[in-house]
């Protein structure tokens, strides 16, 4: 927090200068005036009271991650909703889907309304709750969804499992299809992964891990496709992760049906070798893949078939992640790097990423009114600045996020953050948190 | 050597160096006083999360016959029961100044994982279905004490059972292959790793189908609960079809001999008498337990004198 950026004037105008500006409309250089929280203007050889050299970057609608465990209420070991905001923000995120796997579960209005007011606390994102499906996320009864609904809750899940039961997850569509929210699946066949530690593979072979096969996910992604063809409800199908899911859900789109994908960073970067050095950093649920699955995720992202990159950060302590690998628990950090492994490792032009990174994903949380906009007079000023090309390494220690579990330790990543802007102010500016 | 992990870790060179260094070994183990002062002021700690007899007792003897001090760390008496973690533990016991940790755990990488908690040296006596790559150097040291024969090549190795769950089978696989035998396995499917079709072996579903050319005869422990997991429907049924009796016996040519890493299920993998065996080396396994293992302290402990304390275990 050494270089501050003074926003507390209100009527002051900041002119972001010289740079990029891509969103749906693509790409074009333009300085873009932020005035009152909202861009105000957007053309060339502007001038505010703030001036802000970006040449060179890229200026779009800030980043919306679906899918961030922020850890609060429950784990605030491992983060908390300010510390996971300012995560996100110094990964150019201005809106986190908090996934509802806390403690209490985020299956009761109470819990919701705790979660968005600490996310507003912290006024770093906008942080919107996503509600369980079923109470407790225990797979057994609805969740009160349409109370949840009428408490903002636009995307239901029980991430971390799967909704085993076809009956219920039938129900669940029927009722959430009533309710105009969209239901977002972990796909897994729980009774196929039970005690699985890595994916089911030549690796966990010779490694003697219990293996999750690509199958379990893949079952639960078809069923749930054809269960979204017979009712008509709207489904997301979190962090595929395998060749085969890629195809379902191409043929579903191809059929027209209600249905999005996200990919996570490191289901596009990182393979299932990387368990052989028994480091739980690389545990995480559903498992590190093959290079085959990986070319067809990073396929899926470039056609369209997959709609968003979602981070499924997940923070855990030093201390759970020091257990044996059949013991810790699954999951890695994400918002801070999802940038950075997406530049690094696919082939898409910057529009595209803009769209898998804020405009699809904001479509998906149902917060377009917010985030994912276009950069123009009028649009609430969310937004992020990257330079494309900077290149940089990951140092844990400099993490935003309470907890350490990267996987992209060392490693050197194209694509850096220079300025997220949410709500007209700077939450990092030249890279740093700004509170 | 810093540690001994794996058996790939430990590579066919080492395996070969320490199977020879056993051979020194069984000659002091065969001394009116079995004990030399080689690791004199050395420690050795087992840390075993898991039960064991044969192999936590052969350690703690081959620690003692080299003059090594030993410590026993108990799960049920520890700390750990007090909620301290595998770390710490580690790392309060590495300040008491070790030198070795032997170390069984029913998790696969715990020994790589306390390796980077520990200066001392990491044995690894077992980790979960993965790897125990001391049992391996005890089986080639006594096929080619029984054999005499230091390469395997021609030899055909059939190990039979529950090749999934087994850290034996995955240790022997990669041994019996490097001295260049020839490994089959058998077992229902099921009870195999998901993607067998990698490894240097052969497959059979049939232990009937293979026997007439089996050399050594490997039976691996079938563990009851795999019943209760579905990977067999009853045990009468395994033991039936992959149960060793006397007339599967009968089917073995004349020379072929017979192990068990231990302990056996009579009734289940064992359905005869194990004594009434012509060619059992199982005794031998167990009796070159201690033998090894002093090898594989010795060489990891004895350090930058290794060569004139060899000449010491010699004498």
């Amino acid at each position: 927090m050494t270089k501050q950026a003074t926003t507390g004037n209100a009527s002051q105008r900041t002119v972001l200068k010289g740079g990029t500006v891509v969103d749906s409309r693509g790409e074009r250089t333009a300085d873009v005036a932020i005035e009152d929280g909202l861009v105000v203007e957007v053309g060339s050889s502007l001038s505010g009271s703030r001036n802000v050299d970006v040449s060179g970057c890229v200026v779009a609608p800030g980043f919306v991650d679906l899918h961030a465990h922020l850890r609060e209420p429950g784990k605030e070991e491992a983060e908390t909703i300010e510390t996971g905001s300012r995560a996100g923000a110094k990964g150019g995120y201005t809106a986190l889907v908090a996934m509802p796997n806390t403690d209490p579960a985020q299956d009761s209005v109470a819990v919701i309304d705790f979660v968005r007011e600490q996310g507003k606390r912290a006024g770093l994102v906008d942080v919107v709750p996503s509600g369980c499906i079923t109470l407790g996320r225990k797979g057994e009864a609805l969740a009160p969804m349409a109370e949840l609904a009428a408490a903002g809750v636009r995307i239901f899940t029980d991430d971390g499992n799967g909704v085993q039961d076809e009956l219920l997850m039938r129900r669940a569509m029927e009722y959430g299809k009533g309710l105009g929210v969209t239901l977002a699946q972990h796909c897994e066949v729980s009774s196929l992964t039970k005690g699985a530690v890595m994916n089911e593979c030549q690796c966990c072979t010779s490694l003697g891990l219990p293996g999750w096969p690509s199958i379990a996910e893949e079952l639960m992604v078809f069923r749930d496709i054809e269960l979204a063809r017979l009712t008509g409800a709207r489904v997301h199908f979190l962090h595929l992760s395998t060749a085969r899911s890629v195809e379902l859900v191409r043929a579903a789109k191809r059929d027209g049906l209600p249905v999005t994908a996200e990919v996570t960073p490191h289901h596009l970067s990182l393979d299932e070798t990387k368990l052989a050095t028994f480091d739980t950093v690389f545990k995480v649920n559903p498992p590190l893949r093959s290079p085959n699955d990986i070319a067809a995720l990073r396929e899926g992202l470039r056609d369209g078939t997959i709609d968003a990159l979602a981070t499924d950060h997940a923070p855990h302590p030093r201390r759970d992640k020091e257990l044996a690998l059949d013991q810790a628990p699954p999951g890695m950090l994400g918002l801070e790097t999802a940038l950075g492994v997406a530049l690094s490792v696919l082939n898409v032009d910057l529009t595209h990423l803009v769209r898998v990174m804020s405009i699809n994903p904001a479509r998906i949380a149902g917060i377009s009114d917010r985030h994912g906009r276009d950069v123009q007079p009028g649009a609430p000023a969310n937004l992020v600045v990257f330079d494309p090309n900077a290149t940089w390494q990951v140092e844990p220690e400099h993490l935003a996020s309470k907890s350490r579990n990267t996987p992209f330790v060392g490693m050197k990543l194209r694509g850096k953050v220079r300025h997220t802007v949410f709500d007209g102010e700077f939450t990092v500016f030249e890279g740093d948190a700004q509170r | 050597m810093k540690h001994l992990r794996s058996i790939d870790e430990l590579g066919r060179d080492g395996l070969v160096r320490l199977l020879d260094l056993t051979n020194h070994m069984v000659e002091v183990n065969r001394r009116p006083v079995p004990k030399v002062p080689a690791l004199r002021g050395r420690t050795v700690v087992s840390l075993f999360f898991e039960d064991s007899t044969r192999t936590r007792l052969s350690f703690e003897t081959a620690a003692k016959r080299l003059s090594a001090d030993t410590m026993t760390f108990s799960v049920s008496t520890s700390s750990v029961n007090k909620g301290e973690s595998l770390r710490d533990t580690v790392e309060t016991i590495t300040d008491m100044g070790v030198d070795a940790f032997v170390v069984r755990h029913k998790s696969t990488g715990i020994p790589w994982q306390i390796s980077n908690w520990t200066n001392a040296s990491v044995v690894n006596a077992g980790d979960g279905w993965h790897q125990h790559p001391t049992q391996a150097l005890v089986d080639c040291f006594t096929v080619r004490e029984a054999l005499g024969k230091e390469r395997f090549d021609g030899l055909t190795i059939t190990i039979v059972g529950d090749i999934k769950h087994s850290r034996v089978a995955r240790s022997n696989v990669t041994a019996f292959n490097m001295l260049g035998a020839k490994v089959v396995l058998v077992a229902p499917p099921t009870l195999l790793p998901p993607d067998v079709s990698h490894w240097p072996v052969e497959v059979s579903y049939k232990l009937d189908d293979v026997l007439e050319s089996t050399d050594i005869l490997y039976m691996l422990r079938l563990q009851s609960e795999r019943m209760s997991q579905g990977h067999v429907p009853n045990l009468r049924e395994y033991a039936e079809s992959y149960g060793l009796d006397a007339a599967r016996v009968a089917k073995l040519p004349p020379h072929a001999v017979i192990m068990h890493p231990g302990p056996m299920n009579r009734g289940v993998e064992m359905l005869i008498d194990p004594s009434s065996l012509p060619n059992s080396l199982i005794h031998r396994q167990v009796a070159n337990g201690v033998s090894v293992r002093m090898a594989v302290l010795f060489d990891l402990l004895a350090g930058e004198s290794s060569a004139a304390n060899l000449a010491q275990v010699a004498s």
